[in-house]
Formats: structure tokens, C-alpha cells, sequence
């Protein structure tokens, strides 16, 4: 672990300017990422700018219709809000998938957004790591890959640099939901779609998202449907809590009767961020709900998919997991 | 007024308000002024040499006060046997910062040490090294060419190697009608009790020869295997150095070693003259012993019939490139089963990894898991139910020693199991039982383990103020040894529970062996039951001196100890209170210090374990391959159950233990780099509560008065034995597949 300076933040403005003074800072909310990789020096700021005391930890209700999300609430006070509970509960069980009870009261929405990878190379400073040492390799693609992607790998000139998964449960559902994420930053507001804010490793895999340097989250905002009459979060792991999803699946219908007219999935586990295929999704509209038509869109929601060894696993499952979520949205079991 | 007497009563963990309420101090909790601490920098590499260690950054910071590495250590013991500890395998032990060559990855080769923890981490972390890097071996399977016997040494003669081939297993086995054969291959676990190993050397100045006197506060499962190996890698005198580990944080075998942190600080302190801590960090945790990867074959033949007649049992488990650790993995099956034609092996392949070491039912987990999946497997193939089939092959004697069992209740916990967990109710048939998308599968096998029994020494003590202190140098890892050995003493002595303390953990106490293998309650039990006796006798003869004593025509045959009273057995009237005896004085107090003894002559015509029936209940989602335990049931014979509370939290954490081995625990090498890469708990996988739901356990009554005076067969170990292979034989129930590699992952029943 490094040694760090820090400094609380009064305001919005205060942190900002903070952070645009001293690049190598990092704001620091509930921690529970952040530390544990100071402590692995994984991460070395040189300052922390704690921003637990600006007034971003309420929930509160949209001009049009949707809830906006303080960036400092927690994802316990999130996933228990009974305005999330009852008109997005697809979010709710998201959450409450992740991490364990003691986390999620520390973890901040912000911070959910913002946690790094769980590649075992990436906390391990004696291998290679192209996400934490840009250049030097990527460890998983021959290594120990079980937990790593297979969607989204791809670079412009082909070779593979980066298959690290981000682990966040909470994410998968908020780019089911198609939120919006509002930041500020030196040179102002502005609102990222959730679909844009997580990143591809392309050739660049240490950048995780799409904020640019000194901006920090203030609210992710919810539209207003939150699919809360068809919805299905399922989470496959190695054990039954407090472990990362191998394959998770946030699905999320409207019907007609049996005919679909809206469906989002979202795919975690699989991929660099949340991994979405509108037009596949387009493939649902105007189809009665069946698991005939719920496996044709899992074989080309994976359409594409590379395995590295041990996760070539997660082909098979990741289909599997898609067909049952639409069918429990669905309602059909 | 009768006598409450406390054995066999659910008494309360004594130690348990301490523990919950902080009271309870561990090894990295002591404290004394200007405290040095110690951060472990450890390889990243397998194997190679340390072609140079630059420290100078780290040293630079203000507060640093050293590193210690290969190049500037002290001199220190010269040879191995210095190094040997209580549970050393032989070869030649690790010893840290010897030299510059690395013999596997996270291998510790420098101690920063600062002024406080978190400079010396950020120090540590300025410390590079450059290495001349060879190719290691670190895989199992691509080496098992060179599986090998292992050396022979002291450990042996608790590890037996397997007896010599018994009939002619080839010959029977092809005439056999009913044959199954299969290879199990187990993955590397990490013992991970929840305490991290530490070491607190508090130092005093002294111009004796070792430069001052130590007390040393260790996690460790035995403070005489603590001292042993600190006195002698640095020549220090046994009265400048005491170990003190009043509470261990969880063991599992873990502590079983000294772990590198008591000779780094020991280390530190010796050549600063000053009081050192090193803590490890978790990461650090998965830098020292492990259960070993192993590869098992197994193959079993019956008769039509489904009598047994041919069974090998074969294993290669790793070990280092110094020192050859063994386990008993093969034996079991020629001690529960009667096949006339066995053949067992059991070799080992040195790797460039660190040595294993013991770890929960060391061995007997490993081959029962997979011997009593081939045992189900045969029932199945001969058509018959998995307990018939084992009542069918039951043994009353052991067959491999021909010996007769001490005592062998397995037959009552076959039945009590069954009855408790509705076994009648199967249906045989694999993929018969479902709810929806689950799968739903019954499966049960069969636990053993031998109850040892080692020598100790206790000191019993009646205070003057009539009440009872009695100690032992032994631990409790958490497993109740305060709450048992309390009520040994007070039920041997007649006095209430309150008035009697069970101290330990202290070398200053009368010594005893390191806590493992389920022998400290026979150990340890049998010499305080013996100290109190021999104090009995005693008070006896100073209250027979005592004037107008009652006792002054009376032997000893004719009292009882009852209510802190010496009573006349034939007339209760005529006492003798425990505080007049040792008023009667001279104003001091009354001490025996006793050694309690196995009874070799009387135990070796018999062979004895503890046994256990396990039957599980899962469910495996058909399309999703995940598997969940929902119910397990076992029914252990273990001897007299001295407490049945403390008693069945060890039977109960021994089978949730077994759901993180049979679907969970690996420790997953890279070979690319020969290193554990899951090391955080976040990512090797230990069952969390959501993975544990109804769990029941049986004590099957068993009297046994061969195995030791108190008739106890010790339970550390027997709640894990069976599970595995419980839940692995439901798994194949429900789904019809027959996993042979733990953990069962999700992916194996895609």
C-alpha cells in the first residue's frame, strides 16, 4: 500500500476541482473496492478525496416520471427503497445478488458503477496485466480464465489484449433499464447513456469506461418503465452468495397477452460491461413468449462467442441461463 | 444431596463470552510499547535464484529500521534437524531466507521492519528483485510419470505407508462379475481459518547469552512445537523464551508447522533487541502448506451377488522438492471392507510448490471421497441399496490389520441415519425424483477415522481458596478443549464447574502434543483426568492426617470426591470439606503434576476409529448444472460424547466444511506461473450460509473402555470424512452422472 494524503470534499465543485488539481487522486465513497486495491497496490492514489459528505444519498422522483439515484446511496438503502422495490425490481434483486450485506451497506451506487475487474491476474502484481500495466500481457487468455469473458474481446488489429469480465450485478440490470448516468466534471454537467459509460477493452483495456479524467458520477437517473410486471434477474455462481456471477441475466419483457412488444437482456459475466444487442432483442417484438424463440435469440445474443478453456463452459450456460430468464419473465414456469 | 456431575452435559462454550465480546486476545492482538512490526515480501517467482534484492528504497524511508533477506540474515542453526518440527515430514524443512534460490512461488524472501504496519507494507512494497527464473513443474497430472514411494522417516510412524498386497487383486478382479473402476482427481485446498497467522516476540533486556528473554505469542496449534523450533533455530535457552496462544483463531492442520511468521519475528527481535510483530496478510495465507492435489484409481470387484471381493485403491499426491509429505489416503478401504484380494499404493510427485501439510482428516477425507464413490457405484451395479450393500460388507473386525475394532457402532449409525433421514423412502432409480427443474438426489457413505491417543502432561492445582486451577500446553482451535477439560476435572474432583479453571497455551505449563488428528480430548483429557486422580490421592492423605480426621482408619477405595467434599462412600455424614484440606496446609496450596499415558499394551490388539453414517440430499438444476445441498443427516460413533453441544458444533462445521470440498474448495495453480491465483476469499470459494441449510447430526451411543480411560474417540475430524462423498453419490441420484473431480462445479453437469 501506498502512502496517500487526503482530503474531504465539502461540495460537488469543491471535489471536482480537487481531483482536476491533482490527477493522480481518486474520489473514494463506501470503499469497498478502492481499498482492497491500495491494499494489493493495485491502485496507488496518491490522494483520496472523500466524498461521503456531499449531498448526492437521496432518491428522488424525475420530471419524467423515472427516479434518480444519489450517487452516495448505498445499494442496501437502493435495493430496499420501496419506490425500487416495487417499480423496478429487476434493479432491487440485482443488486441484492451482489456482494454480501455488510458490502452493500458500504457500497455506494457511484461506486457499483466504478468497480474494477475481478481477474485474478489484474490483483496479482507478480503477472503480467495489460488493464493494470498496459503492455505487459494478459495472463488469463492461456491462464486460470474461469471467471473471464467471451463476448466483446475483439481489438482492431486482432489480438485478443484483455479478457477481464466487470463483476457488477447492479450494472446488468441498470443497462437492462437503460439508465442514464450524470456526472460532473472541470468543464461542467453531462449525461452518459448506460450503454456508453462501460467500455470494450478494445486496445486500451485499462480504461473500464468512458469518463473523461476528473469527472465524478453525481446520479444514475432510472427512465420511467421499469418493466415491473415481466422480469427475471438470474445469477449463476459457484456458490450461493458472495461470489461474482459466472453468467448472470437480467431480462426484462412487456407483453400483450403472450405477444412480446418490448424486451431488453442484458448479460453479465460475459463481458467487458454489461453486454446488450438491441437489434437481437428486435428479434422478440411481436413474438408470442415461448422457449422456442427464447433459444433463438440466446444462440445469437452468443453469436460471436469465444471461449478460452476454462470458461468455453460459459457458451453453453450463458444460453441456457438467457432461455430460463425470459421464460421466468415470461412466466411461463 | 447427589453430585451434578458435568460430562455428557451440553455445557456451554466456557471461552465463548470472551470470544464474542473481544475479551479474547489472539496472537496479533498483544501490544507493548515501541513495537516493531514485520511485512513479509514473498517471490513471484517458482524457481530460480534472487539475482538481486534492492532495498535501498525502502530503507530510505524514515521510520524503516531493516530488511532482513538471504544476504544480511543472522547465522542461525545448521542443520535440519534444528528445523523439525512435531509434524515435519522428513527431508530437509524450508528455511526462510536461507539462501538466494527459490523453490516455489510466494516463497518469503524479505522482512521489512518499521516502526509501524503500514510503513513497513508501503516499504515492502518498494523492495525489488530481479531473477534468474527456471522452468518449475507444478502440474500434477503432467508429472504423475514420475510418481515415486515416499521416504520413510519419524512421521511415518503416524502415517503408516500401506501394508503389503493382501491375496491376488488382478486375479480377482477379472473373474470378478461385477467390476467398477475409476480415476478421482482432487484439487489443491487452503486451510483459511478465519485468523490470520501471527506472531507478537515481546522483548526483555538481559545480559544472559541469548541477549534477553523472549515471551512469544504465536497462532499455533501446539506452543511446545512453538518453542521447540525457536529455541532451537536460535539458540536460545528454554528458560529466556515462553510461547504463549491462548486463543486460536480457527487451525484445520494450518498451525499444525511453525509458519514463517514466528521465525521472521523471532528473527527480528533477536538481532534488533527489540519487541517485533508480523502479521500475514490473507493473500500470504496461500503462501505456506496445503491439502495436496491428488490422483486416485480405484477399482472394486463383487461377486454376483454384490459380495466384494477385489479392491485397489491407488494415490499420488504432490509434495515439494524437499521434504516427502505423506497421508494415509489408501488404507480405509481394507479396514471397512472384507475383500479377500486388496492391493493399495500410495506415492507422491516432488513439484517446485511449497510442502503440503496436514489439513482436516488429512488423507481420509481425500481416499474415503473417493473410495465410497466407487462403493456406490458397485451397489448400483449389483442392484442393491447403497447401506444394504455396505451391511452386506460389513466387518466387525479390522480386515487389513486383522485386528478386532475397539469398538465399531457403524452398524447402529447405518440405521439411526437412514431412520432420521427417511432413507426407505428412495427410489433407487438415478433421474427418478424431481420438483420442477430440480433434480433430486439421495446419496450416503461411510466415515472413518482412528482414534489416537498421544502422551500428555497436567497440572492440577487446589488454590487456597478451595477452588481448582488445572493446565496443559495444549490448544483450542475453537474445537471446546476449555469447556471439556473443565468438566473432566470438575466431575473427576466433585466440585461444581465454576469452581474449577482450565488454563493453556503456555509453555510454562506442563507440555503436551500439537492439537491434530481428533487426539486432544483423549490426550489431553487422559492427562487431567490422571492429574486429578493423583491429586485426589493427595488431599486424601493430608485429610487423613488432619487431627480428628474421619478418614484416619479408611483407604482411599472407600471415598468418593463429591459436592468439594472427601466423603465416606458408606456414609455420606463422615467429610471432609476440600478447603479445610488445603487450610490444613500450612497455607499453601495443594499441586500435582501428572502424565497421562496411552495404554499401548492394552490398544495395540485392537484397532480403533471412529466411524460415521452420512446421507445427503441435493438438488441439481437439470438445465443450469447448479447444485444445492439441502439436507444432510450424519450419525457419528465416536466413543463417549463428554459434550454433546460443543460435540456437535464440530460434527456440524466438519459437514458444512464437506459441502465447500465436495462443490467449492480449489486452489487453482497457474502453471504458467506455478502460482495459487485464487488467493483471497473473495475468490477460493468456502461454503457461506446461504450454501448450508438443514443439517442434523446423531450421536450413536458407544462404549469403548480399550481406546483410553475416558472412552473418547475425538470428533475433529470424523463430521467431514463421509460428506464428500455423500453429496458427490446424491449427485449422481439426482442426475445419473458420475463426477469423479471435486469440487463438483456447475460446469462438470452441463
Amino acid at each position: 500500500m501506498n502512502s496517500f494524503a487526503y482530503t474531504r470534499a465539502d461540495g460537488v465543485t469543491h471535489a471536482v476541482s480537487e481531483r482536476a488539481d491533482e490527477p493522480t487522486a481518486a474520489f473514494v465513497a463506501g470503499g469497498t473496492n478502492l481499498i482492497d486495491l491500495m491494499k494489493e497496490n493495485v491502485a496507488r492514489p496518491t490522494r483520496l478525496i472523500d466524498i461521503n459528505r456531499l449531498p448526492l444519498a437521496t432518491i428522488t422522483d424525475t420530471e419524467n416520471g423515472g427516479l434518480r439515484l444519489g450517487a452516495l446511496v448505498t445499494n442496501a438503502d437502493t435495493a430496499y427503497n420501496k419506490k425500487v422495490a416495487k417499480n423496478y425490481p429487476l434493479l432491487s434483486e440485482a443488486i441484492l445478488a451482489g456482494a454480501s450485506a455488510q458490502l452493500r451497506n458500504m457500497a455506494t451506487d457511484g461506486g457499483n458503477l466504478m468497480q474494477r475487474t475481478r481477474c485474478y491476474y489484474f490483483y496479482d502484481l507478480a503477472t503480467p496485466c495489460n488493464k493494470r500495466e498496459p503492455g505487459s500481457g494478459c495472463s488469463a487468455i492461456n491462464g486460470f480464465n474461469r471467471i473471464h469473458a467471451i463476448l466483446g474481446t475483439g481489438t482492431p488489429t486482432g489480438e485478443v489484449q484483455c479478457i477481464a469480465t466487470h463483476p457488477s450485478d447492479m450494472c446488468v440490470a441498470l443497462a437492462a433499464l437503460e439508465a442514464t448516468v450524470r456526472v460532473t466534471g472541470p468543464d461542467g454537467d453531462r449525461t452518459i447513456p448506460f450503454a456508453e459509460f462501460h467500455r470494450l477493452p478494445g486496445d486500451t483495456p485499462q480504461l473500464d469506461n468512458t469518463l473523461e479524467a476528473g469527472e465524478l458520477i453525481t446520479a444514475i437517473d432510472l427512465p420511467a418503465n421499469g418493466f415491473s410486471k415481466n422480469y427475471a434477474y438470474l445469477k449463476l455462481r459457484d456458490r450461493a452468495s458472495y461470489a461474482f456471477a459466472l453468467v448472470s441475466v437480467a431480462a426484462a419483457l412487456e407483453l400483450e397477452g403472450n405477444t412480446i412488444t418490448d424486451a431488453r437482456i442484458a448479460l453479465g459475466g460475459v463481458a467487458h460491461k454489461p453486454w446488450r444487442r438491441p437489434e437481437v432483442e428486435a428479434m422478440l417484438h411481436g413474438k408470442s413468449v415461448g422457449n422456442d424463440v427464447f433459444q433463438t435469440v440466446a444462440d445469437a445474443l452468443l453469436d460471436g462467442a469465444q471461449g478460452y478453456g476454462h470458461n468455453t463452459f460459459k457458451l453453453e450456460l450463458a444460453k441456457r441461463a438467457i432461455v430460463r430468464a425470459l421464460s421466468q419473465a415470461a412466466k411461463l414456469n | 444431596m447427589t453430585q451434578q456431575t458435568y460430562i455428557g452435559k451440553p455445557i456451554n462454550r466456557l471461552d465463548g463470552l470472551d470470544k464474542v465480546t473481544g475479551k479474547a486476545k489472539y496472537a496479533a492482538e498483544f501490544d507493548t510499547p515501541n513495537l516493531l512490526h514485520g511485512y513479509v515480501v514473498n517471490s513471484t517467482i517458482a524457481k530460480g535464484k534472487i539475482k538481486k534484492i534492492n532495498t535501498q528504497d525502502a530503507l530510505g524511508l524514515p521510520g524503516v529500521i531493516k530488511v532482513f533477506t538471504h544476504e544480511n540474515r543472522p547465522k542461525l542453526a545448521w542443520f535440519d534437524m534444528s528445523y523439525k518440527d512435531q509434524d515435519a515430514p522428513p527431508g530437509s524443512p524450508f528455511r526462510p531466507l536461507r539462501d538466494a534460490k527459490i523453490r516455489y512461488s510466494a516463497q518469503p524472501i524479505a522482512l521489512v521492519i518499521a516502526e509501524t504496519f503500514e510503513l513497513a507494507r508501503y516499504a515492502a512494497s518498494l523492495v525489488t528483485v530481479e531473477y534468474e527464473e527456471m522452468a518449475h513443474q507444478s502440474d500434477l497430472e503432467a508429472n504423475r510419470h514420475r510418481a515415486r514411494k515416499p521416504a520413510s522417516g519419524m512421521a511415518s510412524l503416524l502415517k503408516p505407508p500401506p501394508p503389503k498386497p493382501k491375496g491376488n487383486f488382478e486375479a480377482a478382479f477379472a473373474a470378478a462379475p461385477l467390476q467398477v473402476t475409476g480415476e478421482y482427481v482432487h484439487a489443491v485446498e487452503h486451510h483459511n481459518p478465519m485468523e490470520m497467522f501471527a506472531t507478537t516476540v515481546v522483548y526483555e533486556k538481559g545480559r544472559n547469552k541469548s541477549g534477553g528473554k523472549y515471551t512469544v505469542y504465536d497462532k499455533t496449534q501446539g506452543v511446545t512445537n512453538s518453542i521447540l523450533y525457536a529455541a532451537q533455530v536460535f539458540d536460545i535457552p528454554f528458560k529466556d523464551i515462553r510461547v504463549i496462544s491462548p486463543y486460536v483463531g480457527g487451525g484445520f492442520g494450518s498451525g499444525l508447522r511453525p509458519q514463517y511468521q514466528l521465525f521472521m519475528a523471532m528473527m527480528a527481535a533477536r538481532e534488533l533487541k527489540r519487541s517485533v510483530k508480523v502479521v500475514l496478510t490473507r493473500q500470504q495465507m496461500f503462501s505456506f502448506g496445503h491439502r495436496p492435489a491428488t490422483i486416485q484409481t480405484v477399482a472394486l470387484g463383487a461377486s454376483a451377488e454384490g459380495d466384494m471381493t477385489a479392491l485397489y485403491h491407488s494415490a499420488v499426491g504432490e509434495t515439494s522438492q524437499f521434504e516427502d509429505y505423506t497421508e494415509i489416503v489408501v488404507n480405509y478401504g481394507g479396514m471397512l471392507y472384507p475383500p479377500e484380494n486388496v492391493t493399495l499404493d500410495h506415492q507422491i510427485v516432488s513439484l517446485d510448490v511449497n510442502t503440503p501439510l496436514d489439513m482436516r482428516a488429512p488423507g481420509g477425507v481425500t481416499g474415503i471421497s473417493a473410495l465410497e464413490c466407487a462403493v456406490d457405484e458397485l451397489a448400483f451395479k449389483a442392484g442393491i441399496d447403497p447401506v444394504e450393500f455396505r451391511l452386506k460388507n460389513y466387518t466387525d473386525r479390522d480386515p487389513l490389520a486383522d485386528l478386532p475394532y475397539s469398538s465399531k457402532e457403524l452398524r447402529e449409525c447405518f440405521r439411526q441415519g437412514a431412520e432420521r433421514f427417511g432413507w426407505l423412502k428412495r427410489n433407487p432409480e438415478p433421474r427418478s425424483m424431481r420438483d420442477g427443474h430440480n433434480l433430486i438426489g439421495w446419496g450416503m457413505a461411510t466415515g472413518i477415522w482412528e482414534a489416537s491417543q498421544a502422551a500428555a502432561r497436567a497440572e492440577a492445582v487446589l488454590l487456597v481458596n478451595g477452588k481448582l486451577r488445572v493446565s496443559s500446553a495444549t490448544a483450542d482451535i475453537g474445537t471446546g478443549t476449555y469447556t471439556i477439560m473443565t468438566q473432566i476435572a470438575a466431575d473427576t474432583l466433585g466440585m461444581p464447574l465454576e469452581d474449577v479453571t482450565f488454563k493453556l497455551g503456555d509453555t510454562d505449563m506442563p507440555a503436551a502434543p500439537i492439537e491434530g488428528g481428533s487426539w486432544t480430548a483423549a490426550t489431553v483429557g487422559t492427562a487431567v483426568k490422571t492429574v486429578c486422580e493423583e491429586l485426589a490421592k493427595k488431599l486424601f492423605k493430608l485429610a487423613r492426617k488432619m487431627p480428628d480426621s474421619p478418614f484416619a482408619s479408611v483407604s482411599f477405595n472407600e471415598v468418593v470426591f463429591v459436592n468439594k467434599m472427601i466423603q465416606l462412600k458408606k456414609d455420606s455424614l463422615m467429610a471432609v470439606a476440600l478447603q479445610s484440606v488445603v487450610d490444613s496446609n500450612g497455607g499453601a496450596a495443594v499441586r500435582q503434576i501428572s502424565t497421562g499415558l496411552p495404554n499401548m499394551l492394552k490398544q495395540r490388539k485392537y484397532t480403533r476409529s471412529a466411524h460415521s453414517a452420512v446421507f445427503a440430499e441435493v438438488t441439481v438444476d437439470e438445465d443450469l448444472g447448479t447444485v444445492r445441498v439441502t439436507r444432510i443427516v450424519s450419525a457419528v460413533a465416536a466413543g463417549r460424547i463428554l459434550n454433546p453441544k460443543t460435540a456437535r458444533s464440530q460434527i456440524l462445521g466438519g459437514m458444512v466444511w464437506g459441502i465447500g470440498k465436495a462443490l467449492e474448495e480449489e486452489s487453482v495453480i497457474d502453471h504458467q506461473f506455478g502460482r495459487f491465483m485464487n488467493h483471497s476469499l473473495a475468490e477460493y470459494h468456502v461454503a457461506v450460509n446461504a450454501d448450508v441449510h438443514d443439517l442434523d447430526v446423531i450421536f450413536v451411543d458407544e462404549h469403548d473402555d480399550i481406546v483410553n480411560p475416558l472412552g473418547v474417540k475425538g470428533l475433529g475430524e470424523i463430521g467431514l470424512v463421509g460428506v464428500p462423498a455423500a453429496i458427490a453419490n446424491a449427485v449422481f441420484h439426482a442426475t445419473g452422472k458420475r463426477i469423479r473431480q471435486l469440487p463438483i462445479t456447475l460446469d462438470k453437469l452441463l
